[in-house]
């Protein structure tokens, strides 16, 4: 078996220059800290890439299956004999694949942000976040077991917290930091509660034994039975509670639309391409267990996905937005990969929603990472978010034009780009899965074709706005990742992925099926094609729409009014009902009685304190007549 | 068997010393005063000593040697308290003891 030893580099180099950066960013030039950054992300890729080729086309394929290869392994805290939390890399189809996602995109992200981020104030501190980000999301898919991966999970959502939080300076981008922190959180606090029950009944955290379909795990009866549920099942669910939460997946998807306060490289990487995957890849990881031990778990995952991407889908056609209905886009295509997984059996042809979810995350980050950067070229352009402030761009940003055509026909999925071959398997595993889910994801992919194009038409057709300066390009360090991000969307459909990252890691056959294929190809052209309608030369027709379906389009753009309801029930229902009952008992009730005690003391000593006068013959007075006191009650009293 | 003075005659002197150092004591301003009264206490309970040990145990000493031993104590008492009395003087000038009232609330 090859040596995979060199793999700890890729976690420990970005470590390093998080804490060069962090440290020293502040006396380097701000253009060195940049180079520092990007150049230890340049190394992290060729290693990655390193590996992955190592692995696919040589040592990971032992007797026609996939190994999972522990490449370092030490224990980082013992909690009983049985029971230890390593800390290691583990090496298999999936944890491979991510290395090369997240090497890929972050390095790209790297790259713009030179360009990008010039001049702004923190320069090197965004380095430094950023690298502690790659360094985390590294540490989050080659974790070996679901402890270690939880402790990079919440490191993950640290860097996600300090950068989107980045302008500091600015309320909305604070409010929204800390909005994504406390969702998050609070789903991982399900994921931690699933991962306690799941090492209680299986007694280790290990993911080979673990996913072993001889395992604890899978051949357990299931544990005790919770409110028509196997214990096995509920923490399987708890579990992707905490996938939910950083997947941002309805109703914990609130914190993603806000997150776009960051900087714009930042959406790309963290917000789009690799962070908000984590769930994908944690049930990804999970998903034997999920099929034999919860298979009802699965069940709700596959609804939970479906039910996201088609809502995220609706809000998306009507904000404007330009990264906000990126960022719901997000929402709806990750909803995709959560459904693929839930509707994907397992091994062979079987695990084809595995293989597809997969790929689909694959393909997802090159073109989603693509547009947002391309979205960023945009807003560094015309310094505006808003489309309806955008118009006719495709003249001054040629290149960026062209690569995020690219990246909206491969999001809607038209051949031979990559979003068409990952869509396409995703809509045959639920065609022979569940008609009524296939039938939810047919029309998602129909509605991701229109807004896309509405929003791609809006930006760049149409006529010229009222710009404070003409719009240019952007530098080359902008659209050079640009350029290879389109390469990379268009041509990633074609990597014979079945054969590479499979449900049992055993390689399989799969085929275009055009019978699901032709019909969706029909809706995104459908879709594409409305909103060529409406939007390429503008109308008074989607006004005029919107006014018909006035009231569902005010729901629509008011994202279903989700965040005033969790205001109400946060505001009204806990604060009100429970926070402040409670909160009155401790200012009164708690507080009273320590502040109390010190009130007496303090009266009783402020009342006698004057006895000690420093009067030597007062002092002697008292002592005197003490004495004779007791002298009179031993005489007269005490017989 | 002592056909001398009564036990009570040594008792009732002893009793009016000890009370007039108790006054004096308590009511002289005067350092050196109070000092003199605390004197007085002291050797009014050395009477007692003797007396009672004259009277009640007439074969023992250990009243002789409590009082030399008080007497010892007094004269060693004095001498720190002459010296006290002597930097207070120095720090406030006189040696009133209502004024010597720094150490309090």
């Amino acid at each position: 078996m090859a040596d995979f030893g060199y793999t700890v580099w890729i976690l420990i180099v970005p470590f390093v220059a998080f804490i060069v950066l962090g440290l020293f960013g502040m006396k380097l030039k701000a253009r060195i800290s940049g180079l520092t950054g990007t150049t230890a992300l340049a190394i992290v890729t060729a290693l990655s890439y390193a590996t992955a080729i190592r692995y696919f086309w040589g040592a990971g394929l032992v007797d026609g299956v996939f190994q999972k290869i522990i490449a370092t392994n030490s224990t980082w805290l013992t909690l009983t004999d049985h029971l230890h939390i390593d800390m290691g890399i583990l090496l298999d189809p999936i944890s491979v694949m991510m290395l090369v996602v997240i090497s890929t995109v972050s390095f790209m992200v790297h790259i713009y942000s030179l360009g990008y981020m010039k001049g702004e104030k923190g320069f090197e501190r965004y380095y430094a976040f950023l690298s502690l980000f790659t360094f985390s999301m590294m540490g989050l898919v080659v974790a070996t077991n679901i402890f270690q991966m939880y402790i990079f999970w919440e490191l993950v959502g640290i860097s996600s917290y300090l950068l989107i939080g980045f302008y500091y300076s600015r309320p909305s981008a604070v409010a929204a930091s800390k909005k994504a922190f406390i969702v998050t959180r609070f789903a991982d606090m399900g994921f931690l509660v699933g991962i306690l029950i799941l090492s209680f009944t299986t007694k280790t955290f290990d993911f080979v034994t673990l996913t072993d379909l001889n395992g604890p795990a899978i051949t357990s009866t299931g544990g005790a039975v919770f409110m028509g549920m196997s214990v096995m099942t509920w923490s399987m669910i708890l579990i992707f509670v905490g996938g939910a939460g950083k997947s941002a997946m309805f109703p914990l998807h609130i914190w993603l639309p806000d997150a776009m306060e960051g900087p714009t490289p930042v959406s790309a990487l963290i917000h789009a391409a690799t962070m908000v995957v984590a769930g994908v890849y944690l049930v990804a990881r999970m998903f034997p267990v999920y099929y034999f031990a919860a298979p009802e778990a699965l069940h709700i995952i596959a609804w939970v996905g479906a039910f996201s991407s088609l809502f995220a889908a609706v809000i998306a056609t009507t904000q404007t937005d330009i990264k906000r209905v990126l960022a719901y886009s997000t929402i709806s295509q990750i909803g995709y990969m959560i459904f693929s997984l839930g509707v994907s059996g397992y091994g062979g042809h079987d695990g084809l929603g595995f293989m597809a979810s997969n790929w689909h995350l694959f393909n997802h980050a090159m073109f989603k990472a693509l547009l947002f950067l391309g979205a960023g070229s945009v807003i560094h352009a015309v310094h505006s978010n808003y489309m309806t402030e955008m118009g006719g761009l495709r003249k001054h940003l040629p290149i960026t034009n062209i690569t995020f055509l690219i990246a909206c026909l491969t999001i809607a999925g038209l051949p031979p780009l990559s979003g068409f071959f990952s869509k396409d398997e995703i809509l045959t595993a639920a065609f022979h899965h569940d008609k009524v889910l296939f039938a939810i994801e047919y029309l998602v992919a129909g509605l991701t074709a229109f807004y896309m194009f509405r929003l791609y038409f809006s930006i760049f057709h149409g006529h010229d706005r009222q710009y404070e300066h003409k719009p240019h390009e952007s530098p080359a360090t902008m659209t050079i990742p640009l350029m290879i991000l389109a390469f990379g969307s268009v041509f990633s459909g074609f990597l014979p992925f079945s054969s590479l990252v499979t449900s049992d890691g055993a390689p399989f056959e799969s085929h275009i099926e055009w019978s699901v294929a032709v019909p969706s190809i029909l809706i995104a052209l459908a879709g594409i094609t409305v909103a060529w309608v409406m939007y390429k030369k503008e109308t008074t027709l989607p006004d005029r729409l919107a006014a018909t379906f006035k009231h569902s389009y005010k729901w629509a753009y008011n994202k279903f009014y989700i965040d005033e309801l969790y205001l109400f029930i946060t505001k009204k229902v806990i604060f009100k009902r429970v926070s402040q009952p409670v909160a009155w008992f401790d200012r009164h009730i708690v507080d009273g009685t320590m502040n109390g005690i010190a009130w007496v003391t303090q009266t009783v000593s402020n009342r006698i304190k004057g006895l000690q006068s420093g009067q030597l013959q007062q002092y002697g007075f008292i002592f005197v007549s003490g004495a004779v006191a007791l002298v009179l009650v031993f005489i007269y009293l005490v017989k | 068997m002592n056909q001398g003075v009564p036990l009570e005659f040594y008792i009732i002197v002893a009793t009016i010393m000890f009370f007039t150092g108790i006054y004096g004591f308590l009511t002289r301003r005067n350092l050196i005063t109070i000092l003199m009264s605390s004197e007085l206490i002291l050797n009014s309970v050395n009477i007692n000593f003797l007396a009672f040990n004259r009277y009640l145990f007439p074969a023992k000493l250990d009243g002789h040697f409590f009082s030399l031993f008080v007497i010892a104590v007094a004269a060693s008492e004095a001498a720190v308290a002459i010296a006290i009395i002597i930097s207070i003087y120095r720090r406030f000038s006189n040696i009133n003891v209502e004024n010597v009232n720094e150490l309090k609330y």
